[in-house]
């Protein structure tokens, strides 16, 4: 019971990223290691009933040689809640768990190789937006698990990079294949997908597409659509998402608002920024297993979030989700975000 | 529940003095975002007056605040490091690569 397998694999993971640090010699000045990632500290009131959220999530990232890049993210939180069923007091629980460790191989111009746990490429949320210090509500999308598979992560292969890039467009994909790993660390199912999107960046328009097929005892299909549109210089930015399952579909819009444009820098009004998602799932069969809610759902999450200087935001939002019954959630969350270099250059 | 009451009203008295504590930090803000586009000063500081953005400058614009806030600055002994996993992440070309981290290192 001293070294759990969950306990053992994480030793294992900080073992394999310290020789990492140091077999990794940088080929130039500019290359050395870095640890990065978010501190914070979250607080979820459902229906009158708080949790309680300290939670730590480092990340490392560290080239070998000319064309190969490791990179990890842990996560590790602690939850206190209510007791609940009549007892007074709080209870507590504790998570900890890689969100990925993969090697990178930059194969060509075009051409990225990577292998290991990743997270699985459906969507923008899982890729883009899951880091504490980039989301701007706590709580992920209801259709999230979508195309994700459940677990947010692979553990395969997958092939990436840009196909085309110039001054109008982009064209980006990616297309994984995941074994199934009952691993405490390294979760994932059988399965295999791909996304493509293109990026206008004059527009700064991404439209793109996604598709997942699990393989597992029962083949399920999952397509999923991304929109997103943040003008350069405009009080809003866009963000939107649509994913269809076997036995359930949704989407979400987020949209972020600016009181000052990027240009004028970081004033104090650009530092405070309303966010607003609406959100709809609904349910065509019954699947206990596909983490949507169990009925059709209306969610309106408003937010407001400030980023502090010295890289500190504090997220908060009051959300309105309503499907055989209504409920009130109110979210805080403050994190802090640190990047540094593992050591001094020269 | 009492507790529950303190903690957040806790939160929120945190989070109001947090609030006030770092007005007078904003302008520092703003000082270390310019410093941290180094790039765009130094072409400013040798073309007069209205010298055309380097590639660089422009790509960092379009890219870098796309999936979250650019960052406010970092050591230059990573920024290899940051693109490398940027390029991945956000599958930039080897072209956009470089000129973005000649942007940041000038
Ligand atoms: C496609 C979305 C996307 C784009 C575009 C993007 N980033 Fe990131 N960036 C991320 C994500 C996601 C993370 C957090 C990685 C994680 O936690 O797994 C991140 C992390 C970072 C970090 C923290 C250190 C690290 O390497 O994790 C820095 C600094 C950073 N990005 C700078 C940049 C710069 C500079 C650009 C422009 C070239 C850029 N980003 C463009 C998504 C993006």
């Amino acid at each position: 019971m001293l070294l759990s397998p969950k306990r053992a694999g994480i030793y294992a993971s900080a073992l394999l990223a310290a020789s990492l640090l140091v077999m990794s010699r940088p080929g130039t000045t500019q290359d050395v290691p870095l640890i990065s990632g978010g501190v914070g500290f979250v607080t979820s009131t459902n229906a009158g009933n708080t949790t309680y959220i300290p939670v730590i999530s480092p990340l490392l990232a560290a080239p070998l040689g000319n064309h190969i890049l490791v990179e990890s993210r842990a996560t590790i939180l602690d939850s206190y809640f209510p007791k609940g069923g009549g007892h007074s007091g709080y209870t507590s629980s504790s998570f900890l768990g890689l969100s990925y460790l993969q090697m990178d191989y930059i194969a060509s111009s075009h051409l990225t190789v990577v292998a290991g746990e990743f997270l699985t490429p459906f969507g923008t949320y899982n890729e883009r937006l899951s880091p504490i210090w980039i989301s701007n509500f706590e709580s992920a999308p209801l259709i999230f698990n979508l195309g994700t598979m459940n677990t947010g992560s692979s553990v395969g292969g997958m092939l990436r990079g840009s196909a085309i890039s110039n001054d109008h467009v982009w064209l980006d994909y990616a297309g994984y294949f995941s074994a199934a790993s009952t691993n405490e660390q390294f979760k994932s199912q059988r399965a295999s997908g791909a996304r493509t999107s293109l990026y206008f960046p004059q527009a700064r328009l991404e439209v793109g597409g996604s598709y997942g097929r699990l393989l597992e005892e029962t083949h399920e299909n999952f397509e999923g659509l991304h929109l997103w549109w943040q003008p350069a210089d405009a009080l809003v930015k866009l963000r939107s998402e649509f994913a269809h399952g076997p036995h359930s579909k949704g989407y979400w819009v987020e949209s972020e608002f600016h009181l000052a444009s990027a240009s004028s820098g970081m004033t104090l009004r650009r530092a405070i920024q309303p966010v607003f998602r609406w959100q709809q799932t609904f349910r065509s069969s019954p699947d206990p297993t596909d983490g949507l809610p169990g009925a059709d759902t209306k969610r309106a999450d408003f937010g407001l979030d400030i980023l502090f200087p010295h890289e500190v935001r504090i997220n908060s939002s009051y959300s309105r989700q309503s499907s055989t019954q209504d409920t009130n959630i109110w979210q805080t969350g403050i994190v802090y975000r640190f990047l540094f270099p593992t050591w001094r250059g020269k | 529940m009492n507790t529950d009451l303190k903690i957040r009203a806790a939160c929120i008295v945190l989070t109001f003095s947090l609030a006030s504590a770092s007005l007078p930090a904003f302008s520092w803000r703003i000082e270390s975002i310019q410093d941290s586009s180094a790039g765009a000063r130094q072409s400013q500081a040798r073309h007069q007056p209205a010298a055309p953005e380097s590639k660089g400058a422009i790509k960092f614009k379009q890219n870098c605040s796309r999936c979250h806030e650019a960052p406010q600055g970092f050591s230059s002994r990573i920024s290899g490091t940051i693109l490398r996993h940027m390029r991945v992440r956000a599958s930039l070309s080897p072209q956009d690569e470089r000129d973005i981290l000649r942007f940041l290192n000038p």
